[in-house]
């Protein structure tokens, strides 16, 4: 009798059960975090699959020219790494604002303008050391892109205007602007079809990093994923954050600074985005023009979607939609394709990755309380059988 | 002499343009208004208003006839709507992520669909010329107006007349301001919401098909600049009213001619910065209507927009 009562007074106390039983109970809840995702991404492949089928195209050859153009040689990924770079910010520019719940899908101004800061800000510093000058047309640039996006944060947390609308009004009134100074003001007199700023100057080109190959917009990608992870899920701000945008109330009665968050986490992520336009400036274009909106900020959106605004699943996301972008070339020529099937694609994934979400807590498999339930019955037999 | 005459032209082109550009504002924001009215909001409709420009093309360029163009714009836009709402039905779904999803997949699917119908050219819809009376060729070219803008002319009078007068009308609000209402009523919310969310499409369907079969007339991938989104915009601007969506339409539609109207008489200096005037004047009008403290006056209580 006794020993079978100190067993279930054992799990009755959560702080003292078995540490094996916690870590299989957090290796449940992981496991559908991450089954779920790659599941509905399989899913979105067989759908679009199906879909070329339907067209008369084999869906095997597409599996394998996405490979090829994007991962197959060490070329092949360097260009895919190249294109995940922008696409890291990116999607930074969505996951940060969505930790207070906000959808901001207008992180393309942000970019356009970034780059354009980065391009206009190398005519003054033109004198200065490289090494001084470069990090501060960085600067100019986030310092643009915070602006831009933290007012949308602003807007929202002050005046009570919604996020994912003002975000991108304020991004085609960024591309606006943006013509209007390459063409204008800023317009190198001697780029005649294609209108640019004056180029930065090769003195000022970023080198790539040393063995990958690719510039150092993935680097310094990778890193701000990492300082946003730790941010978010490590500090007492990005705590804060999540109580903000669980619950507004509850977290203006704890006397949470929920506008302040609102505006601070809006334009961490715009001064984010822009550094992907400055990378593309500084290290792919020397120049501003109307390639910076190459539609970086609307991939940024999947990518941080894809990831569930985790900001470390938002890597590898990004290095994968960087790849069939990279394809999206072959694809055109080997299978006569319009360029616009890796935009089908996309759209497909995004709506059977949002859909997914539906699933979440569905399948016992992934339940804490039934792993945790085994093992505390196995042990529970265990202990009964050594008294 | 030259100068007044300028501001006239200036003027006349906006009016004019006023006009022609409002129709596809008109159409998707009268079927915004329906949705929302429900309690859902469609973020995807700038996809659904591109999907039915490449569909009414493609098949006025086949079939010979716009108005076969308009039906299958309306149609392939309902299925768009038809979809949403199914889908945002599904427990943890959340619409206005559906919504962006929608916008990337309805234009890429259009893109994809429509690269072979870039070249060749459709019949236009036909346009009654109510300009007959001058000699002057600009006032007879600003009041051409199409037959689909006095349809959504009509359209949004009738609306603003079913939603106070009719049962469906009724049951639309009442799903919107409380689902808990509805369904002490006996109605099946969820239903509701996805026949609104289908008319919706079905509108922001022909309002692309007005784009290509009118003005600018043509099939091409950048054929929309945010219109879909805009109307979004404008409909929270009209405070959910179908009668107000007819005049704000106009205004975003003369505000969206004023840069090519100030470029036609020869305004070149940041002709660029005018282009933005639509998307300035609509977040001018967001910020100066919304407020932190206050749900909007005449918002559905369900909409998560305003909550």
């Amino acid at each position: 009798m006794v020993a079978d009562a100190a067993p279930s007074q054992l799990a009755a106390a959560p702080s003292r059960a078995p540490v094996g039983l916690q870590i299989r109970a957090w290796l449940a809840r992981r496991a559908e975090s991450i089954a779920i995702p790659v599941a509905a991404a399989l899913a979105g492949f067989a759908l679009f699959g199906l879909f070329l089928a339907c067209l008369g195209k084999s869906p095997f050859q597409l599996i394998d020219i996405v490979y090829r153009g994007g991962f197959g040689s060490s070329f092949a990924l360097g260009n895919s790494l190249q294109r995940a770079a922008p696409l890291l910010f990116a999607a930074l520019c969505v996951a940060l604002p969505a930790r207070l719940g906000l959808v901001v899908i207008g992180g393309e101004g942000a970019i356009i303008l970034g780059g354009i800061a980065a391009a206009a800000a190398a005519q003054p510093l033109a004198s200065l050391p490289a090494a001084l000058a470069i990090p501060l047309m960085a600067c100019a640039a986030a310092v643009v892109g915070a602006v831009w996006i933290g007012a949308v944060g602003w807007l929202q947390a002050y005046r009570g205007v919604n996020a994912t609308i003002s975000s991108l009004l304020l991004s085609y009134i960024a591309i606006a602007i943006s013509n209007h100074l390459i063409e204008g003001p800023l317009r190198d007199p001697t780029s005649l079809n294609k209108p640019s700023t004056l180029p930065i100057g090769d003195a000022f080109m970023l080198s790539p990093m040393p063995w990958i190959g690719v510039h150092w917009g993935l680097g310094c990608g990778v890193v701000a994923c990492i300082v946003a992870y730790v941010l978010m899920d490590r500090t007492t701000l990005g705590f804060a954050a999540r109580i903000a945008g669980g619950n507004v109330r509850a977290a203006q009665i704890q006397g949470l600074p929920v506008g302040r968050l609102i505006v601070g986490f809006t334009a961490l992520g715009g001064a984010f985005a822009a550094l992907a336009g400055f990378f593309e400036v500084v290290a792919v274009q020397g120049t501003a023009n109307g390639t910076l909106a190459a539609g970086y900020g609307y991939t940024g959106i999947l990518v941080a979607f894809l990831g569930r605004q985790n900001p470390l699943a938002i890597v590898p996301v990004a290095v994968l939609l960087g790849g069939i972008e990279a394809s999206s070339g072959l694809i055109q020529r080997r299978m006569q394709l319009p360029d616009a099937t890796v935009l089908v694609f996309e759209g497909l994934l995004f709506l059977v990755v949002l859909l997914s979400e539906t699933l979440y807590g569905r399948f016992k498999i992934f339940s804490p309380h039934l792993w945790a339930e085994k093992r505390e019955t196995a042990s529970a037999s265990a202990v009964s059988v050594a008294a | 002499m030259s100068d007044g005459l300028g501001i006239w032209t200036v003027l006349l082109a906006v009016v004019g343009g006023a006009i022609r550009v409002s129709t596809p504002f008109l159409f998707v924001s009268l079927g915004e208004t329906i949705t929302e009215r429900s309690g859902r909001i469609n973020l995807g409709l700038e996809g659904t208003l591109v999907f039915g420009a490449m569909s009414a093309y493609a098949t006025a360029v086949m079939s010979g006839s716009p108005w076969a163009g308009v039906a299958v714009a309306g149609l392939a836009g309902g299925a768009f709507g038809l979809l949403h709402g199914y889908v945002c039905q599904l427990p943890r779904v959340n619409d206005v992520a559906i919504g962006i999803a929608l916008m990337l997949f309805g234009s890429g699917l259009a893109f994809f669909l429509g690269k072979p119908f870039i070249q060749p050219s459709a019949p236009p819809l036909p346009a009654i010329p109510f300009g007959f009376w001058s000699d002057l060729p600009q006032v007879q070219a600003a009041l051409r107006v199409n037959v689909l803008f006095l349809v959504g002319a009509a359209l949004s009078v009738f609306l603003w007349w079913a939603f106070r007068n009719t049962k469906a009308g009724l049951i639309v609000r009442v799903a919107g301001d409380s689902a808990d209402a509805a369904r002490a009523m006996g109605y099946d919310v969820d239903r509701i919401r996805l026949y609104a969310t289908g008319a919706g499409g079905v509108l922001a369907g022909i309002g692309g098909a007005y784009l290509s079969l009118y003005y600018p007339g043509s099939w091409n991938e950048g054929i929309s600049s945010g219109q879909g989104l805009m109307a979004v915009a404008l409909v929270i601007f009209a405070r959910w009213n179908p009668l107000a969506c007819f005049g704000a339409a106009l205004l975003f539609g003369g505000a969206g001619a004023l840069g090519p109207a100030l470029q036609s008489v020869g305004v070149s200096q940041g002709y660029y910065l005018y282009y933005a005037a639509p998307y300035v004047l609509t977040l001018a009008l967001l910020i100066l209507t919304s407020s932190p403290n206050r749900a909007l006056a005449g918002a559905p209580g369900e909409l998560s927009l305003s909550k």
